[in-house]
């Protein structure tokens, strides 16, 4: 394919692109939980919380700590948890992420892997703590299968986050 | 050397104000937030109603996708069709002539039923549908099972009304929007259905268990008297659904709860049906039977 000649240092990269494509991709993640097929069991993994946590780890200034509020507000609306659920928990994690940038200043990438993977399972299980104390009553051992997706789905998000940020700065 | 945090800007006044700023924002949400969960739990209706409003406006995009999907299932099942025709074809014309040989009594038996009826006085009342519409989506990543339905108040549905696919009970409304309706369906741990045993009437509960199976209570104590292949319709009592629609067959039989299979799919339902809410029977004034009686 020719391509006229582009430079390659010094491009002005379009700034709805640098804020827009992650912010679309994470609510595009929360979107997910409503596929077009009747689950009756819990069998996805969060997505909008995976490519959260994806961004954060590649890309660690991208957000305020108050983001996870707005995202998590959305991803609440299509869920099915009750309110509020996903606001409190996304923002505690990314506090959480916080104090850990405090603690370890090298991480490689299986230390990023345990710390979300940790964190994500946790989300899981007080998610069906908060759905259960709305009324629910759901065992916990039915999302055992799904925090294990969750968690080896966690590198594929970081995959497709790499890939959207080198892409981001292209536009 | 270290990469810089982006959280210790330095000697920046500006930069360490907003970041401060960020951290005041997020802790205030997070109490926020924590008052959302904790009142969820008194008031679910209020809270709905912003998740109502969110699912009539996703519910046309995931009809579409629904399309597609239901599309790909029957080609899937077409394709596996010819691949054990001719082993099929045999078993199904057994089946078609015993069907049709119980088809005959089962003509004779409901004449003689109706005459029965027509001669004790029994009146059927009808339960007219309220409205047939598609279950849309499904909230595949929360451990409430809850499924969309492409119908709402505007067609007269309101909470509480049970919805029954081709197959059996699929679950009841608790939540309604102007264009969408949410369903609990029978599978979530939440959701207990009055049942009972379809040979012979013996009561149970059917629980959901969150993991697309229900469990099984016989209401009377002892060890369960339920075997593998029993199945099990609605009892009416308690009202909300109508008696005799089927809701799940047993598939063990063991000491504490039999696990059973919810008999409507509800992924495989293409429209389901909305009824309205079952009002059991008031019981007949005794005193005036007593009275006659006695007499």
């Amino acid at each position: 394919m020719a391509r006229g000649y582009e430079p390659r240092l010094n491009r002005k990269s379009a700034p709805w692109a640098l804020i827009g494509i992650p912010a679309i991709s994470v609510l595009l993640g929360s979107l997910t939980a409503l596929p077009p097929n009747i689950a009756t069991y819990p069998f996805l993994p969060p997505l909008g919380l995976l490519m959260l946590l994806a961004w954060r780890t590649l890309v660690r200034d991208l957000w305020p700590s108050w983001v996870p509020l707005l995202f998590g507000f959305f991803d609440d609306l299509f869920s099915g948890q009750p309110m509020g659920s996903a606001m409190l928990l996304w923002t505690s994690v990314f506090l959480i992420l916080d104090i850990f940038d405090r603690w370890m200043m090298w991480r490689d990438y299986r230390q990023d892997w345990i710390i979300a993977g940790t964190l994500i399972a946790i989300v899981l299980l007080a998610g069906v703590g908060i759905a259960n104390s709305a009324g629910g009553a759901t065992p916990v051992i039915v999302i055992l299968p799904q925090i294990l997706v969750s968690v080896l789905a966690f590198p594929l998000a970081v995959r497709a986050c790499a890939w959207l940020d080198q892409w981001r700065w292209r536009l | 050397m270290a990469p810089p945090s982006p959280r210790r800007p330095g000697f920046s006044r500006r930069a360490q104000f907003s970041i401060f700023a960020s951290y005041v924002i997020a802790l205030s949400g997070l109490a926020v937030a924590l008052l959302l969960v904790l009142t969820a739990r008194f008031d679910p209706q209020g809270h709905n109603a912003l998740q109502s409003l969110a699912s009539d406006i996703a519910a046309p995009a995931s009809g579409l996708g629904r399309d597609l999907t239901l599309r790909f299932a029957e080609a899937t099942e077409e394709i596996s069709g010819y691949i054990h025709a001719g082993t099929k074809n045999a078993a199904l014309s057994r089946d078609l002539a015993a069907a049709q040989r119980q088809g005959v009594e089962a003509t004779a038996l409901r004449a003689e039923n109706q005459r029965l009826k027509a001669l004790l006085g029994i009146v059927d009342k009808d339960y007219a549908p309220i409205a047939a519409a598609r279950l849309v989506s499904s909230t595949g990543a929360s451990s409430r099972r809850y499924a969309t339905l492409a119908a709402g108040s505007t067609q007269g549905i309101a909470n509480g009304q049970p919805v029954v696919g081709p197959e059996g009970l699929v679950g009841r409304i608790v939540a309604v929007g102007r264009q969408s309706a949410r369903v609990l369906l029978i599978v979530d741990a939440a959701n207990v259905t009055p049942v009972k045993r379809a040979s012979d009437g013996t009561p149970a509960l059917a629980i959901g268990n969150g993991d697309g199976r229900l469990t099984l209570r016989p209401l009377s104590g002892g060890s369960s008297p339920f075997r593998a292949g029993d199945v099990f319709i609605t009892s009416g009592s308690g009202g909300i659904y109508r008696p005799n629609i089927p809701v799940a067959q047993a598939l063990n039989s063991s000491r504490e709860g039999t696990l059973a299979r919810p008999m409507a799919d509800p992924n495989r339902a293409d429209y389901v049906i909305v009824e309205p809410v079952f009002q059991a029977p008031a019981p007949e004034a005794p005193s005036a039977f007593a009275t006659e009686g006695k007499r």
